[in-house]
């Protein structure tokens, strides 16, 4: 599947023209935490750093996610599990 | 865009509930296999933030339909870095395409490999036109982080001082 260039305005909504992948994808560097850090007027990232930095941040999210499952389950089990409720509070109140 | 804060008590609403019924071992395993008690957790991590999001997203949609479908299995392979390694990372075709923009230089297919990799990455991401995708990525991510950050403030408090 080829990426259409082409800059058709007048096609209907299927049909996305460049700007609004432009803005997808600095909405997405925006998201990222070592681009968000640097200059965030600066635009002219490409295109393939922002997806790659992307799929690594989310590969790192789901290791974290991974990390923190081992820890709870390690934790959980030493730990009476009424204090759920104490915790639930704990965290509704941040 | 949804209120985080909103968002962050809903998940974590859920998230504890399930995790008090994984603590008390009435965890339900649809195939009848008893899973290792942190994939249950990062299983009902993952189920939980669907949930909080809800059907609104094709993403949480697409959790959501894996982990009422297979069980374990299916909601456990979304993620690429499953330690099992049962789904090892060790699939061609997006690989080679990958190694080879180091050198290649060439713009569009580095794009190319890295739109294929985002939607493995993403759940449901496998039929969507490309703006969809990053729209989806980017709530994703922002979920992801709210995830990671309720369940590091709860693994933080239970961590005896």
């Amino acid at each position: 599947m080829s990426s259409r260039r082409s800059r058709s305005r007048q096609s209907p909504s299927s049909a996305i023209n460049d700007d609004q992948i432009i803005e997808l994808v600095s909405k997405l560097q925006q998201l990222l935490p070592e681009m968000h850090t640097r200059r965030r007027s600066d635009k002219v990232v490409s295109a393939s750093k922002v997806l790659q930095e992307t799929c690594n941040y989310i590969r790192s999210l789901h290791r974290e996610v991974d990390d923190l499952s081992e820890r709870l389950s390690e934790l959980l089990a030493l730990s009476d599990h009424a204090q759920a409720d104490v915790v639930r509070s704990l965290l509704l109140h941040q | 865009m949804t209120n985080p804060g909103g968002l962050r008590s809903s998940f974590a609403r859920i998230f504890l509930r399930s995790l008090s019924r994984i603590n008390s071992g009435r965890v339900s395993s649809s195939r009848g296999r008893t899973l290792p008690k942190h994939r249950s957790i990062s299983i009902a991590a993952y189920a939980s933030m669907a949930s909080a999001v809800g059907t609104r997203r094709a993403w949480s949609r697409e959790v959501l339909r894996r982990i009422r479908r297979g069980g374990a299995r299916r909601a456990s392979r979304r993620t690429s870095e499953f330690p099992v390694g049962r789904k090892g990372r060790k699939e061609p075709g997006n690989g080679k395409k990958l190694k080879k923009e180091a050198g290649d230089g060439n713009e569009g297919s580095s794009i190319q490999g890295m739109r294929k990799k985002l939607r493995r990455l993403v759940p449901g991401g496998e039929g969507m036109e490309f703006h969809r995708l990053l729209a989806e990525t980017a709530h994703y991510i922002k979920c992801l982080k709210t995830q990671v950050g309720v369940m590091r403030s709860i693994a933080d408090y239970y961590t005896p001082v």
